[in-house]
């Protein structure tokens, strides 16, 4: 650089701090306008930055919350909550001034929804509170001091030291029990964290069985996308758009378009069926049940996501230069030692970014299992839904929500450390 | 990959295996499209191919489940709010993905990568999640079972594919054509519109049919947060397969294939012309 500047009127002026034309030194302008440059560029992020976070965060961020969340016994059984505190011996049946306060609270409740929505919640730590809440609040105005002995003539539950431990445990305006059930334990009779019974464990079991199905979709879709990307990558531009439309038709084709028709191919009245007893194959009486069960849910899902696996694969297949294949046969390879040794290691990145990608959507997925997926063929989501929209224990649909949730953030911050967000390519 | 001449026996029968292999993929990909159209002019209610259709039969084959789908008042309306939300949602997500993507692009921005991350979390967050968390949060405002509810749902799915790829574009984009315009006097909006705009246009209209077939397809999020009033296309599809299966569902299949076709389609020509705006050869 030259140790004079210009100024305005053309005019060489001396070495020293650089001016800019209006006289402030060049290094403060030069800040000055990066610093108005950051700001453009960050307003013109702000308007979607603030439409996600509202339309999208927060909605989770307050589904999360609800899987902690208990404002059942705190809001309406408000006296009850309070004296409980005051229990000590946990051994014991708590003394008169509770029972006081439940019937207080009963009576103030009746005739609102309070006491079946406290009775709901209580029913999920320990089923029989739904039933024996409503009684002692249709009781409440008959019951005569002293009311511990009153309710426990009423409703033997009330005298049962495990009814109150619960009422206790659910005092509190924020709870674990939502997740605790969600990891199929339960707090048992001395109040320690054990499993529930072997007869009633769902969660874990279907978070292994999402796992597995997942696995099993994403080796599917790499196995069968494996050899098309290959195919593909090694065809003259022509031949591979053509063979690469084949791949983006059912990518951009409806997700329930492709799935009706794996139901009408797999059915016991459908294509397959037919097929295979118009040639021989099979005789009508054994006819195969190839969908409403797990293989429907991992024949359709691997048809799904077999583009996602193809289209990473074949973008970095395509940077791979063949001549390395034939330098590693002219030193003397045989194909397979060739291809296993020096080609495949070189798509490791493909494989990697296609695979995560596959689980990640595999893992939450819900329309398809809903579908065609039966008994068998259920997954994380659909139990999610079910809680959702038939048991309406939100709680605990928010609680398995958060740990899915958990698991696939994990897994895109593998995915962003493997090939990085910003490479993401779409078709 | 043709087949070398000092090829063996061995690796002879391979190529062609292969080959075959492939064609069986291929196969797997595409059948299960090609079958429903066929389908969707069978003359019974069946989902399966009769007598007469495959002897070619006029008679196996009718448009009655087209004229069902025609004539019926709940599809028909599926199809208006099908179009209605999946348009609502396409201009928010594409006027609101492409401003950020122009922020985005640019060398100056501050925590790019968080930002960057947040602004992708729509697309990573499994669907029956972004479900759940609206449906407590929109009922919470009142936004339930309202079209804007639904837009604004869709749109959040949609502006990931638009930031995606209007900065994708701009990657390529040269920054100086912007100056020159700038030095010449043009303010920044006349620079947006006159040199920037018809530049990326293809990317910006990529990002805007990516983000319609998202909202076009979507059902999961319809599930949950549309009442009766929304019920989009993928959702009636829902309830038939589930409750009433009826061939008719192969016929609204068969039209958004068509629609599928058209989209390909035109996105594979804006791709061609922005390779050609940006002089990129054809490999």
């Amino acid at each position: 650089m030259a140790q004079a500047t210009l100024s305005g009127d053309g005019t060489a002026v001396p070495a020293g701090p650089m001016i800019s034309a209006d006289g402030v030194p060049l290094k403060v302008s030069l800040a000055r306008a990066e610093r108005r440059k950051r700001l453009t560029a960050f307003f013109l992020v702000v308007p979607l930055l603030l439409f996600i976070l509202v339309t999208f965060i927060v909605p989770i961020g307050d589904m999360a919350f609800n899987s902690v969340r208990n404002p059942e016994v705190v809001t309406y059984l408000p006296r009850t909550a309070e004296a409980i505190r005051t229990w000590e011996d946990m051994d014991e049946l708590p003394g008169e001034p509770v029972y006081a306060a439940l019937v207080a609270d009963l009576q103030a409740g009746s005739g609102t929804p309070a006491i079946g929505r406290v009775g709901a919640r209580l029913n999920y730590e320990q089923s029989g509170m739904r039933s024996a809440m409503q009684r002692a609040g249709r009781a409440a105005n008959r019951l005569e001091p002293p009311f511990k002995e009153a309710l426990i003539e009423h409703d033997p539950t009330w005298g049962q030291v495990q009814t109150w431990r619960v009422i206790d445990r659910e005092s509190s305006p924020y709870t674990l029990s939502y997740f605790i059930s969600a990891l199929d334990l339960t707090y048992g009779p001395d109040g320690r964290i054990v499993q529930v019974a072997p007869e009633q464990r769902i969660y874990v079991e279907l978070f292994i069985r999402t796992f597995w199905l997942s696995i099993i979709i994403t080796s599917l879709t790499l196995l069968l996308g494996f050899p098309i990307a290959f195919l593909m990558a090694h065809q003259p531009a022509r031949i591979a758009n053509l063979l690469m439309i084949l791949v983006l038709l059912p990518f951009w084709t409806s997700l329930l378009v492709r799935t009706s028709s794996w139901i009408v191919m797999l059915q016991q009245q459908g294509v397959l069926n037919d097929l295979m007893v118009l040639t021989g194959v099979l005789s009508d009486a054994s006819r195969i049940q190839m969908v409403y069960n797990q293989t429907g849910t991992i024949v359709a899902m691997t048809h799904i996501l077999l583009p996602f696996m193809v289209l990473p694969l074949y973008s970095v297949m395509k940077t791979i230069p063949p001549s390395y294949m034939r330098a590693a046969r002219s030193l003397g390879a045989n194909q397979w030692t060739a291809f296993w040794r020096v080609y495949v290691p070189q798509t490791t990145a493909g494989i990697g970014a296609g695979g995560v990608l596959v689980f990640i959507i595999s893992i939450g997925y819900y329309i398809t299992p809903a579908l065609v997926g039966g008994q068998t063929g259920q997954m994380i989501s659909n139990f999610i839904a079910f809680h959702m929209q038939r048991s309406l224990n939100w709680g605990l649909a928010a609680a398995l929500g958060t740990i899915l949730l958990f698991a696939v953030i994990l897994l895109y911050y593998l995915y962003n450390r493997i090939i990085g967000v910003d490479r993401l390519k779409l078709g | 990959m043709a087949l070398p001449t000092y090829a063996g026996p061995l690796e002879r029968s391979w190529y062609y295996a292969f080959r075959i292999i492939c064609a069986a993929i291929f196969v797997f990909l595409i059948a299960p499209i090609l079958i429903i159209i066929p389908l969707s002019f069978n003359a019974q209610p069946y989902f399966t191919f009769t007598r007469e259709m495959l002897t070619f039969d006029p008679a196996g084959y009718s448009l009655r489940w087209y004229q069902d789908f025609w004539q019926s008042a709940s599809w028909q309306a599926s199809i208006r709010n099908s179009f209605i939300i999946a348009i609502g949602a396409t201009i928010v997500a594409t006027t609101l993905g492409t401003l950020a993507a122009l922020g985005l692009s640019r060398s100056h921005m501050p925590f790019r990568a968080a930002i960057m991350g947040v602004l992708i979390s729509p697309m990573i967050v499994p669907l029956i999640i972004s479900a759940a968390g609206m449906f407590f949060f929109y009922s919470k405002i009142n936004l339930a079972q309202t079209y804007t509810g639904v837009i604004l749902a869709h749109a959040a799915l949609g502006t990931p594919f638009v930031v995606i790829t209007v900065t994708a574009t701009l990657s390529g984009f040269d920054h100086s054509l912007t100056r020159a315009a700038a030095s010449l006097g043009a303010d920044p909006t006349t620079t947006f519109f006159k040199v920037t705009m018809p530049l990326i246009l293809p990317g910006i209209i990529s990002g805007a049919l990516f983000a319609f077939i998202t909202s076009f397809d979507e059902v999961v999020i319809v599930l949950f947060l549309a009442g009766v009033e929304q019920r989009t296309i993928p959702r009636e599809m829902w309830s038939g397969i589930r409750e009433a299966i009826s061939p008719t569902i192969l016929a609204v299949a068969t039209i958004l294939i068509a629609i599928s076709v058209l989209l390909l389609v035109s996105l594979e020509l804006l791709r061609r012309r922005n390779e050609r705006l940006r002089g990129i050869q054809e490999t």
